[in-house]
């Protein structure tokens, strides 16, 4: 069937269309793919502010640099590794003598954190829906077993906000790939709401090719149709009241607080913070608010919310590289910057 | 970010954990968020199980497709 | 027992170290004559190389630091055209590495150098501060018959392409304990002397072949095709894989394509000897699952590589950036 997809996707020539994904893996999945270069010149597929590392605001990572130089273990994700920061990354820090440590899953924390009591571990816990549930089973474990030697640093957001502040500025987008794994915890209805509300259809897409290309001709259906709301194109996955007890174990842990976005700045409570109770756990979350360019040239700002695309910014692929990244989607693999790079 | 797999329960571990087979990957894998059993299909992120996955996508996606074929 | 500075001291520990596991293991007629340079036959071309390799853990599924040291070394001679000969190898211990490990890695080397019909003529040790690991480098020799001229810049359009087996292994193997994932993997470190020679014995006219290492096939591809100044194309759906490495690397949000192996090998050869290479490819123990997965499809002065995706779309491969870190975001 999707074969056929792909054809009318090829073969469209209605008006121009900009289609947003605002997933990082959605990003990731469409350069791996090569759909962008074989579907109709008349649909463009823009990125949106839906990569962690690429919207996190400058001030996190100096904490983090920061806390890593100070003797603390500081345990993330790959990518954050490289974020440059106004002091360098945390990368440079390892370099420096800084404990910097990678892991896969959250869990492997623990055991390290048990086995060695001597040492203060600060876990980069940025995320959204996604991941922020995985947090708080860690929390649940910490707490039950007792260990005092980790504190998270969280830069936790959430998409609904974000899509919405994007909307609101007006970015022209004609209809949006709404993230799967993030839906796959707030099920459908706040796609649906949002969409209601700006009168802007939502695709809930999977990751997969056959997925993506299932998602896109679902949108542009949509579109033709004139339909706003959602519709659910990863259903084997994503539940229609997506994952109830992942939500409960959320509102346990954290509450809503303005968030700082990369480029963007504050967006009212598009964030989430642990609790008053749980603040022994925190690292000093909420204190990051100053977000600086390295470089005033930098569109990130302009590249995250679909008013540009990465090869209009003046650095693009001369100053700003992979290599040597002056902005955060240039970092990331899920940035649209590197994307767009690794694709020229 | 979002990066997560479908793999399938093959033991509980404990009342946490439970171990997930992904073409002969064994994850360890928090299991607090969903209920599973063995034999379940799985998707894990980050080191968690957030969702189980059913089989019944292809007949709802095609439901879909019914009636968005039709204009 | 573990190794203690005095190891490195040049003393009797040192002399009794050098007899009681190098030599034992590795001793030939040339290393056991102990002279301060080690003195051997020649030929008029002779290729060169050296690497260090630092792979921790020094032990994993499907080989050690040894191994991995010789088959390094003994393929770059081979990417040469070179037919292996010597090598020389110098061992930095850490203090607090079990003798025990040592003798298993030197044991492995030997058996390695052995497999891959080379001698190691020369060799040092020194022993610094750590915690118990050990590092080598190796240096190699190799002597290239006359008429024989493998190069990237002899690429040509129309040129097969050609991987000796799946990719990944090898970085899956050292990954997967990091990353705290089980799976059989094991690594496909190996020499790939006996593939290269039949190639050659055969009468394949080889262009250019170049091992897969870190960076991966996506990384080597880009470097030859800027190198040879030719556009490479690539078919997704021709890749050997392992499924197991296929989702282990899905896991991490990794790519097959810029996985490290250490016993792979990617050919360019005409298209009029494709089969013939492949054949003789697949029949060696180290390339059952060898396949052709592109062509050199014309000439390009900066060098590119594109892969057709599973679904027909067209993806540029860049050289790989930066690291490889596992990617969750």
């Amino acid at each position: 069937m999707t074969g056929r997809f792909l054809e009318d996707l090829k073969n469209y020539d209605g008006r121009q269309l900009k289609l947003m994904e605002v997933c990082g893996s959605h990003t990731a999945a469409i350069a791996r793919s090569g759909i962008r270069e074989i579907i109709s010149p008349k649909i463009r597929l823009i990125s949106g502010p839906g990569c962690p590392v690429c919207v996190t605001a400058s001030s996190y990572i100096d904490r983090l640099t920061e806390l890593a130089r100070d003797g603390k273990t500081i345990v993330t994700f790959g990518d954050m590794i490289r974020v440059p920061g106004s002091t360098g990354s945390l990368y440079e820090a390892k370099a420096g003598g800084a404990d910097v440590r990678m892991i896969y899953s959250p869990f492997d924390l623990i055991r390290m954190a048990a086995d060695d009591p001597g040492r203060d571990f600060i876990f980069a816990a940025v995320g959204f829906e996604t991941t922020i549930p995985v947090y708080t089973l860690m929390l649940d474990e910490i707490r039950e077993k007792g260990i005092k030697n980790v504190r998270l640093l969280t830069a936790l957001k959430c998409m609904i906000p974000v899509i919405e502040k994007l909307l609101c500025d007006g970015s022209g987008t004609d209809g949006f790939l709404a993230p799967g794994h993030v839906s796959v915890i707030t099920g459908e209805k706040p796609f649906f709401e949002t969409g209601k509300k700006y009168g802007v259809p939502f695709a809930i897409t999977g990751f997969e090719t056959d997925k993506l290309i299932t998602g896109i001709w679902g949108l542009l259906k949509m579109i033709s149709r004139g339909e706003t709301g959602v519709r659910n194109f990863y259903p084997s996955a994503v539940k229609r009241e997506g994952n109830i007890k992942a939500r409960q174990k959320i509102e346990e842990y954290f509450e809503n607080g303005n968030a700082y976005w990369r480029g963007i700045g504050c967006i009212p409570d598009s964030g989430l913070y642990l609790k008053k109770e749980y603040s022994g756990y925190d690292a000093g979350s909420r204190d990051l608010v100053k977000d600086e360019k390295f470089d005033v040239m930098c569109c990130c700002d302009k590249i995250l919310t679909g008013k540009m695309e990465p090869v209009q910014c003046p650095l693009f692929s001369k100053a700003c590289t992979p290599l040597s990244p002056k902005g955060a989607c240039m970092v990331s693999s899920e940035g649209s910057c590197y994307v767009h790079y690794s694709a020229r | 970010m979002c990066v997560a797999l479908p793999g399938t329960v093959k033991e509980i571990i404990d009342e946490r954990y439970v171990s997930v087979d992904f073409s002969g990957n064994t994850v360890k894998a928090a299991s607090g968020l969903v209920d599973v059993h063995i034999g379940d299909r799985v998707l894990i992120h980050a080191g968690c199980i957030i969702q189980t996955v059913s089989e019944k996508e292809a007949m709802e996606i095609e439901e879909a497709f019914r009636e968005l074929g039709e204009n | 027992m573990i190794i203690t500075m005095a190891f490195g001291g040049g003393g009797k520990t040192t002399a009794g170290l050098i007899n009681d596991i190098f030599f034992k293991h590795l001793g030939n007629d040339i290393l056991c004559r102990a002279e301060d340079s080690a003195v051997v036959e020649g030929c008029s071309r002779i290729a060169c190389t050296t690497d260090s390799f630092v792979v921790d853990p020094i032990e994993y599924d499907g080989g050690d630091i040894g191994r991995l040291s010789v088959c390094g070394t003994v393929n770059d001679l081979l990417c040469a055209g070179a037919e292996p000969k010597y090598l020389t190898c110098g061992f930095i211990l850490h203090e607090g590495l079990e003798l025990a490990a040592l003798e298993r890695v030197v044991s492995s080397m030997a058996l390695t150098a052995k497999e891959a019909g080379v001698k190691i003529v020369a060799g040092d040790t020194k022993v610094t501060e750590g915690s118990g690991g050990l590092f080598i480098n190796t240096s190699g020799v190799g002597f290239i018959p006359s008429g024989r001229d493998i190069s990237a810049g002899n690429i040509k359009t129309g040129d097969s392409v050609i991987i000796s087996g799946c990719l990944g292994e090898h970085h899956v193997a050292i990954l997967k304990n990091r990353m705290n994932i089980k799976n059989d993997v094991k690594s496909d470190n190996a020499p790939l002397v006996d593939m290269v020679r039949s190639l050659f014995k055969n009468g394949v006219n080889i262009h250019a072949m170049r091992d897969i290492t870190r960076g991966g096939l996506a990384t080597v591809l880009a470097e030859m095709a800027a190198s040879s100044g030719t556009r490479i194309e690539l078919e997704e759906g021709r890749l050997p894989q392992n499924g197991s490495v296929r989702d282990f690397c899905s896991l991490l949000g990794l790519e097959t394509i810029y996985m490290g192996n250490e016993g792979k090998m990617v050919f360019f050869v005409p298209p009029c000897d494709e089969d013939k290479a492949l054949d003789i490819i697949r029949n060696d123990r180290y390339g059952k699952n060898a396949g052709v997965i592109g062509t050199v499809t014309c000439e390009d002065k900066e060098g590119s590589v594109i892969m057709r995706t599973a679904m027909g779309g067209m993806r540029r491969l860049e050289a790989m950036m930066g690291e490889g870190l596992p990617r969750i975001c």
